[in-house]
């Protein structure tokens, strides 16, 4: 017999991440692997790009109305940095208001602490049926699997959620899960998936809207307990807030006799007044509205109004691992709007599912990373060409390039920490370093590169078939041929040096 | 060590001895709209900004709420309606009633869904976003009545009108249950596109008094 | 005025008749162009690709390099921003204050070629004449890091003969991204194939940029698929005159040497 060495548990800068196994925040892929296959589905590419262009153009609409959008945008940034500079006292203050508004606060260290506290919760309540509001930090965790593997059904009442559990797919954007599905898809979905729907069904939105409510709405009156996320909670006031469009979050906010609440430990924002902020930045930044349909906010237990027993579930799962990253810690800002995702022509053109977290696009790529440790999503932050779109949208000015750029150099740091011999990129970049750094060794070198000149037989490109790395370019564009003399050496030949 | 113990320790582990004190945030946005609440601008943007949410706008003097919640309902449930169809909120003032209408009680919440159409006050509006918010007091009623009926009307008078966000924000009561609502409930989940309409109800009248 | 000349590691080494046309350009509106030969690059690449710490000695060489310069002029937005928001930052990072506020005191001198002439010296019309139909692409270091603005529009609107054409989606990235054209080829070939798409729906002969680098990637494209659209960058546009005006524009400066 021989011992098993456990897995050794993933850390990030000292500090545990999002375990593994369990949850959503790690692909089977690399980022271009899975993007490969994704860059071939012409149904997809031409679904997100009108998404995402209607919603771009909303947004720009609205965004632009506020005079004052720089400022908000700026206190957005600031009060987020504040609170996180001080957010151990302000998760339990809030702990304090809520317990005393008679909620209950559970703390959970992961994804599966998290998990096993409200199986419990939903299995002391005696009901085998769970309504779930739409939350990425039940997403990221994987609840709905630890529910269904204790014997408990559960319903996604999102309509964009609906159509991912529905259809057995994932999720692929953080505001509309489903927004790689256009309606005659989703019309399909549907045809096939729920009982009983009008056989006449068609693709347009409005009845597949009606389709949803109808097979809704009797799940909604008989639900005993609902799980929702929240988008806010106010530390001095123990205030939780979610944002939503459909009703479908009131419906499980306010008819179940018990609510469960699971919260990223970043929700928390010091003051009722901050809302003042978010809230006009959240859904302009998000659906492109001036006002999301519907915001709920509550305190504890109302009497006579709403559910009687509320537990708040604070997660970490990686968050204070982020935190401890200087630079990276600013991803905790985010206010989950995905924006970012609307103007980011990677994602456009490789859909979520590329990212293989629950949060893909900008965003994700340098969140997914660093809840996991690096190495866990080392692709991730290579997936974005720097354009810099999503730094111009982001509400609270989280600055993704810089992040991504940061994290690309933890990745290379960590290879170089752990393996013995170094990567033929690293030896290049090293070597190349150096040249770059020496002026001779740089005009040697540019000399050498005129070796392509040989190659290339007098044609104005080099051939197309190169060996790789080169290769990566020439397979879509053309190189061209290296000149006979560099702008430096002719400048030096006629002015003198 | 418990969770709760060993997550706050991680917070203060990953933020690291260096307590200097957060920076200030500069609140240097719109605090007030500048026009005084009940502004009759206001009540145009106000107007302006609902309809932009497909929902429709009745507009009143303060003596008519009661004819004008009447002609709402027409809108809303068709002229056939009955007092039995329509709920309203235990503390709506008696001359917004609806005659003969059902008022909400201790009932189990998921009763109201029996009715067509609920009435009830708001808190605030805020006229640059078009949002009513309900804050759980007997005018406004418990969050369930105006979440069921299909059909919801809501009465504003024109000193609750502010213009800006913050204001609105404000005046209102954390503590109590609130619900802010902009429009009929919608979706834009279907390629990005806003339809009109889901679990919530599905037609809002707003009767504008002043 | 002294201007010294950044011609960056790309355009060195693979298009000089970009500097040659820099060069060309700043000497006709009568300033001084000094070329010093100790520079390299701008350690862009390495940042960018994660290595950081070894961007370090390039940031020094640039930094030596043009020491005492009065005022630095490169033609390409990337390099610029890299120089202005990356240098001073990867040397603080690696304990270097010393080159980071020399990194960041050069970086107040240094200019993109755009800003430089409509800023610095106050010229939109540099005398260029360039009789053909260009579209414009504004690479999105120039737009986004730098905030170049309409400026190289005004540049262009001003030159005899040139007509411009809007180029839809103008903002969005061709796909380039230095390393990432490598390490995610096929996105960024899915990014270039849009870009492309909407260079040549203009019909515009010419699609023209700050950064030669993006230039290099799009015209690649263009070149593989043999659309006859040729990428011509904005100073060798702009350093064109009457008298020096060849239907060879990308490869050769339109100037005579």
């Amino acid at each position: 017999m021989t011992a098993t060495v456990p897995p050794k548990a993933p850390t990030f800068l000292g500090l545990p991440t999002a375990p593994r196994g369990v949850g959503h925040l790690r692909g089977d892929q690399s980022f271009p692997d899975a993007a490969r296959g994704a860059l071939r589905d012409g149904q997809l590419r031409a679904n997100l790009g009108h998404a995402t262009s209607t919603i771009r153009g909303k947004r720009a609409k609205v965004v632009d109305e506020l005079p004052d959008w720089a400022q908000l945008r700026e206190a957005g940034r600031a009060l987020k940095a504040a609170t996180m500079a001080r957010l151990d006292d302000h998760l339990e203050e809030l702990e304090r208001q809520v317990t005393a508004r008679g909620g209950v606060v559970h703390w959970a260290r992961d994804a599966n602490e998290a998990n096993e506290i409200v199986t419990r919760l939903v299995q002391a309540t005696g009901t085998s049926e769970v309504v779930k509001v739409k939350s990425m930090a039940t997403q990221e965790i994987g609840l709905n699997e630890a529910l269904e593997a204790a014997g408990l059904d559960v319903f996604e009442t999102d309509l964009a959620e609906l159509i991912v559990q529905l259809g057995e797919d994932k999720p692929s954007h953080i505001l509309v899960p489903a927004i790689h599905k256009n309606r005659a898809e989703i019309r399909e979905i549907f045809a096939r998936t729920i009982p009983g729907v009008d056989p006449d069904l068609t693709d347009d939105p409005r009845q597949l809207a009606m389709a949803a409510r109808t097979h809704l709405r009797e799940r909604f009156l008989r639900a005993r307990v609902a799980v929702s996320g929240a988008n806010f909670a106010v530390a001095e006031t123990g205030t939780l807030t979610v944002v939503e469009s459909e009703g479908n979050g009131r419906m499980c906010l306010t008819l179940p006799e018990t609510l469960i609440t699971v919260m990223g430990i970043e929700k928390v924002v010091p003051t009722w007044r901050d809302l003042e902020v978010f809230l006009q930045l959240l859904p302009r930044s998000s659906t492109g509205e001036r006002m999301n349909p519907y915001t709920s906010t509550w305190a504890g237990v109302t009497p006579g109004d709403g559910p009687q027993e509320f537990h708040l579930v604070l997660l970490d799962n990686g968050r204070t691992a982020v935190l401890a990253d200087e630079v990276g810690r600013e991803a905790l800002h985010c206010i989950r709007c995905s924006a970012c995702l609307n103007v980011c022509p990677v994602y456009e053109r490789a859909g979520g599912h590329s990212y293989g977290s629950v949060y893909p696009g900008p965003i994700g790529a340098v969140l997914s990373p660093m809840l996991t440790g690096v190495e866990d999503n080392a692709s991730l932050p290579f997936a974005s060409s720097l354009c810099g779109a999503c730094y111009d949208v982001c509400p609270v000015a989280i600055d993704i390039p810089s992040i991504l750029v940061h994290l690309r150099a933890e990745h290379v740091e960590a290879v170089a920490r752990d393996r013995e011999r170094p990567t033929a990129e690293a030896v290049a970049f090293r070597g190349l370093a150096k040249v770059m750094s020496h002026p001779r060794l740089w005009h040697l070198a540019q000399r050498a590169s005129r070796l392509g000149r040989l190659i290339a037989r007098g044609k104005p490109t080099l051939p197309n078939a190169l060996p790789p790395p080169v290769s990566g370019w020439t397979r879509s564009r053309d190189l061209p041929t290296p000149p006979r003399e560099t702008f430096v050496e002719s400048w030096v030949r006629e002015h003198g040096s | 060590m418990s969770a709760r113990e060993e997550v706050l320790s991680r917070v203060r582990q990953a933020l690291g001895a260096d307590r200097t004190p957060p920076e200030e945030v500069v609140r240097d946005y719109r605090l007030t709209d500048g026009r005084p609440a009940g502004d009759p601008a206001l009540l145009e943007l106000l107007v302006d900004r609902v309809e932009d949410y497909q929902a429709t706008v009745l507009r009143c003097a303060p003596a008519d709420v009661g004819a004008t919640v009447r002609a709402a309902l027409d809108q809303g449930l068709g002229s056939g309606w009955t007092a039995g169809d329509v709920v309203v909120a235990p503390g709506l003032a008696e001359d917004w009633r609806p005659a003969g209408c059902d008022v909400d009680d201790d009932r189990p919440a998921v009763q109201l869904a029996d009715r067509a159409a609920s009435v009830t006050a708001v808190a605030v509006a805020v006229a640059e976003t078009g949002t009513l918010v309900l804050d759980g007091s007997p005018a406004c009623g418990r969050r369930a009545l105006s979440l069921l009926p299909d059909c919801l009307v809501c009465v504003v008078t024109a000193d609750q009108v502010v213009g800006s966000v913050p204001e609105g924000l404000g005046r209102l009561d954390p503590l109590r249950p609130l619900t802010m609502v902009s429009g009929p409930s919608a979706t834009s989940d279907i390629e990005l596109q806003r339809v009109e309409g889901v679990h919530g109800p599905r037609t809002l009248l707003v009767v504008l008094a002043g | 005025m002294k201007v010294a000349l950044f011609a960056t590691c790309l355009v060195d080494t693979l298009t000089p008749s970009v500097a040659r046309a820099t060069a060309t350009l700043l000497q006709r509106l009568g300033h001084e162009v000094v070329v010093p030969p100790g520079q390299s690059c701008c350690g862009q690449m390495h940042v960018n690709t994660g290595y950081r710490r070894e961007a370090v000695p390039i940031v020094a060489n640039h930094v030596r390099a043009f020491a005492g310069a009065e005022a630095i002029v490169a033609p390409s937005g990337s390099c610029v921003a890299s120089i202005h928001h990356q240098q001073a930052a990867v040397a603080r990072r690696a304990g270097e204050h010393r080159l980071a506020d020399e990194a960041e005191e050069l970086a107040g001198r240094t200019y993109e070629l755009s800003q430089f002439l409509v800023d610095v010296l106050g010229v939109t019309d540099v005398g260029a004449y360039y009789p053909h139909r260009v579209t414009y692409h504004p690479t999105c270091h120039s737009l986004r890091l730098l905030k170049v603005g309409d400026r190289p529009y005004q540049l262009l609107r001003a030159v005899r003969g040139l007509e411009l054409v809007e180029l839809p989606g103008a903002e969005q990235c061709c796909g380039f991204g230095g390393t990432f054209a490598v390490k995610n080829a096929d996105t960024s070939t899915a990014m270039l194939t849009d870009k492309m798409a909407n260079v040549l729906g203009t019909h515009a002969e010419v699609c023209t940029a700050g950064d030669a680098s993006c230039l290099m990637h799009i015209g690649g494209g263009l070149s593989r698929l043999r659309a006859g659209t040729r990428t011509v960058h904005l100073a060798e546009i702009l350093a064109s005159t009457e008298e020096a005006v060849t239907p060879d524009q990308q490869t050769r400066p339109a100037v005579s040497a």
